[in-house]
């Protein structure tokens, strides 16, 4: 008997390495001889059993306990109202300040591979949201993107023109997106995220005029520094309602920028409410030739076809050049219904309830079915949902709130009033 | 009982495969179709399904299925072969399939005790939200076990027409599946379309499949399968059981979704699979549920609305002139303000 325990055990510790390592994986996606060892300390990641062995801590319960204090951080207030539609410049410095090596290799090569990650996950989160991109060299500002809804086509854009030089100058980087994001209709959001490597500004005339400019016409201007805390770049923020942020290494510049990705809470005068008309383009029959009205070339199959004007466009969501109807798909629109309907947060199931009342809690998680049992076939920490008290494992639970927003229990059940009555 | 440290000993080529069946066990869809004799009895699509599952333990023995009903008032996980041992019983049934069989029977059961309540809506929907849910933390699991791990996919057998109430947890299990890569593939057996399976299949790039007749189906399978390219690619061994299928398809009275949804998702790079005959991508209003390809979006919550409001119904916020703005923006744009770039 024993030694079957010990074999179990030595299996679970498999698994928790088989975890751990595909969350570092995950963060830095480096060989463990390639990582930089100065921040992690592995020896405190182990503990000794019973037996004298060493395994790693089991710091699933820590990691959870982390979790729910994120996510009981953001506001919980149901039906908070979000900034959905969002028109986003992203500033990129590339002044000589960006080619420090302090991040390696270079805080370019970090900083774009990082807007790139961010690009991605903005448009997952905001798919009717636009984004463009802008650099700073030279002392002046660049507009490399205009405003468009295709991820791929900003990546592509970013990766091509990876040079520094010169000093950044965030007064004519301000002036540039604040000419592009006058333009937007009023009921978009208008932001600035500023990627900063300098220590200076090199600026042709009163910045401080600048950012009143931007204030009075509701951008929200948000800079994550890579070097030092700069005052102007916290007095623009500070301004304009938007964070400031220094990163203090790589992972900590993903976590700040990805902060930028969910759509920040409406602010009424900062966008105004109204009803905009869309257009919902049917996917034209495959093996169709028609000219596109993008890209001005014939093409085969796929495409969509705009309600009003029945011009062909290649994908969505976009603008029609020709009548210029927001074209959009209803999947688009439910992506981000998510954020409207947020899923209640799951209650802590404390092993001492469990062993209470034993015989109501199920033996697994309603979720993936796993054992709800420590391998010692202790009850372990596990969580139920307020609405249909159906219990769910950790992992469930974070898989549930953060990627799923649904809760199984409740989508399972045609009326959640029968499950209190039963339990009563 | 464990099966954990097994899985993780063995190890997954790139063709093993995961699958979760979702089953339509909705008794008003089987009732009406008990009651229409051209149509398939739950009994004879049982029997379809069991030589299914057992074609996919054919195809490779390490393939992994899940089978998760999908009732009127609930859903529930009937069957998993990593948690059964392949004995054959008395009855010459494999004991798996008894298993199933009594899950299956007991879930109905009480899925029929809960009806009992609440008979007078007039839905007949059923929860695929909520089994497609279940399926999807099921997945989570495998893929948490460890870098080698089956891949997984998902198949809908879908009878019942769609349950409007609901898109909105049926979109976000459809865009949880799409992140982590999981196609979902359906099966309409039902009358009409699926329009939310249609969806489901197209973001996630799995097969829709509506078969026209439901006993000759493997008159489709010709059509489906083309051999010369199969044979070419795949591995002989595997070809080999797939011709087996096939040929085990065609003589027996075995429905389509054997050949087509029983392949792993590499060997379906090289199968001409059903196309899609089209994707309706069009949205339903909020306020009257009308289909329409024009319409009004509420910029803070994205809700649809077929006609002009003064007040959004979803979020409260009160709407100012859409025209009036644009044209005030547009004046904007046509006076620039000091040039962009001074130093320049």
């Amino acid at each position: 008997m024993n030694n079957s325990k010990g074999k179990r055990s030595n299996g679970d510790e498999h698994e928790d390495e088989d975890d751990e390592e595909e969350d570092e994986a995950n963060g830095g996606g480096l060989e463990a001889w390639e990582r930089a060892y100065a921040d992690e300390r592995s020896w405190e990641s182990l503990q000794e059993d019973e037996s004298g062995l060493l395994r790693p801590i089991d710091n699933k319960a820590t990691y959870h306990a982390q979790y729910r204090r994120r996510i009981r951080s953001t506001p919980s207030t149901a039906r908070i109202q979000k900034g959905l539609i969002r028109y986003l410049y992203i500033v990129v410095d590339l002044s000589r300040a960006a080619s420090e090596m302090d991040f390696k290799p270079s805080r370019m090569a970090v900083v774009a591979k990082n807007v790139e990650a961010f690009i991605r996950e903005f448009f997952d989160q905001n798919p009717l949201s636009q984004l463009g991109l802008v650099f700073v060299k030279d002392g002046v500002a660049q507009c490399l993107t205009e405003l468009g809804g295709s991820p791929d086509s900003h990546i592509k854009a970013l990766m091509g023109k990876l040079e520094c030089s010169g000093e950044a100058s965030l007064q004519n980087a301000l002036e540039l997106v604040y000419g592009y994001l006058k333009q937007v209709p009023s009921y978009g959001h208008r932001e600035v995220l500023i990627l900063y490597s300098a220590l200076s500004t090199c600026d042709p005339g009163d910045i401080m005029e600048t950012i009143q400019q931007c204030k009075k016409s509701k951008i929200r201007c948000s800079v994550v520094g890579l070097s030092a805390e700069i005052f102007i770049c916290k007095h623009l923020c500070q301004e304009t309602g938007g964070l400031y942020s220094i990163a203090l290494d790589e992972s900590h510049l993903k976590e700040l920028l990805l902060e930028h990705a969910p759509p920040p809470p409406a602010i009424a005068e900062f966008a105004i409410a109204s009803l905009i008309k869309m257009g919902f383009p049917q996917r034209a029959a495959e093996g169709v030739v028609s000219i596109c009205s993008c890209h001005k070339e014939p093409k085969v199959g796929g495409g969509y076809t705009c309600p009003r004007c029945k011009a062909r466009v290649c994908e969505l969501p976009t603008e029609c050049c020709v009548c210029g109807l927001t074209l959009v798909s209803s999947p688009h629109l439910a992506r981000s219904y998510h954020h409207l309907f947020p899923i209640t947060l799951f209650s802590e199931v404390s092993p001492s309830y469990s062993s209470k009342q034993q015989q109501r809690i199920p033996k697994n998680c309603f979720g993936c079915q796993q054992s709800l049992l420590n391998p010692g076939n202790k009850p372990g920490l596990f969580v139920a949902c307020p609405k249909c008290s159906q219990f769910f494992c950790l992992d469930c639970d974070i898989y549930i709130h953060e990627s799923l927003h649904n809760c199984p229990g409740c989508e399972s059940l045609r009326h959640s009033k029968p499950v209190i009555d039963a339990e009563e | 009982m464990s099966p954990a440290p097994s899985v993780a000993s063995k190890l997954y080529a790139d063709d093993v495969s995961l699958l979760m069946v979702l089953v339509d066990t909705n008794p008003f869809f089987w009732g009406t179709a008990a009651a229409n004799s051209s149509s398939l009895s739950f009994s004879s699509f049982l029997s379809h399904v069991l030589a299914f599952l057992n074609s996919i333990h054919l195809v490779n023995q390490l393939n992994h299925v899940v089978v998760i009903a999908t009732g009127f008032n609930s859903c529930q996980c009937v069957y998993d072969s990593s948690e059964t041992t392949n004995r054959i019983s008395d009855d010459g049934l494999p004991a798996v399939y008894l298993k199933l069989l009594h899950n299956l029977e007991e879930f109905v059961n009480n899925d029929e005790k809960m009806c009992k309540n609440d008979f007078q809506t007039g839905l007949t929907s059923s929860l695929l939200s909520g089994s497609l849910s279940m399926a999807l933390c099921y997945i989570q699991r495998v893929f948490r076990s460890g870098p080698l791990h089956p891949q997984p996919r998902i198949l809908c057998i879908q009878g019942s027409p769609d349950g409007p109430e609901q898109y909105v947890a049926i979109m976000n299990s459809i865009f949880s599946a799409q992140r982590s890569m999981v196609p979902i593939d359906s099966c309409v057996i039902g009358a009409q379309h699926s329009a939310f399976l249609q969806q489901a299949s197209y973001i996630t790039g799995g097969v829709y499949l509506k078969p026209q007749h439901l006993d000759g189906l493997f008159q489709y399978l010709s059509m489906v399968l083309s051999f010369n390219d199969m044979t070419l690619i795949l591995h002989e061994m595997q070809a080999f059981l797939f011709l087996c299928l096939a040929v085990w398809a065609l003589t027996s009275t075995c429905s389509q979704m054997q050949t087509v949804f029983a392949t792993d998702l590499h060997s379906r790079s090289v199968l001409q699979l059903p196309k899609p005959v089209g994707v309706d991508f069009r949205a339903s209003c909020f306020c009257h549920k009308n289909t329409i390809d024009m319409g009004y979006i509420c910029s803070v919550c994205l809700s649809i609305f077929c006609e002009h409001h003064k007040k959004c119904s979803t979020c409260g916020s009160v709407f100012g002139q859409p025209q009036a703005d644009a044209s005030k923006a547009d004046r904007k744009r046509k006076a620039p303000g000091s040039p962009r770039h001074p130093r320049a």
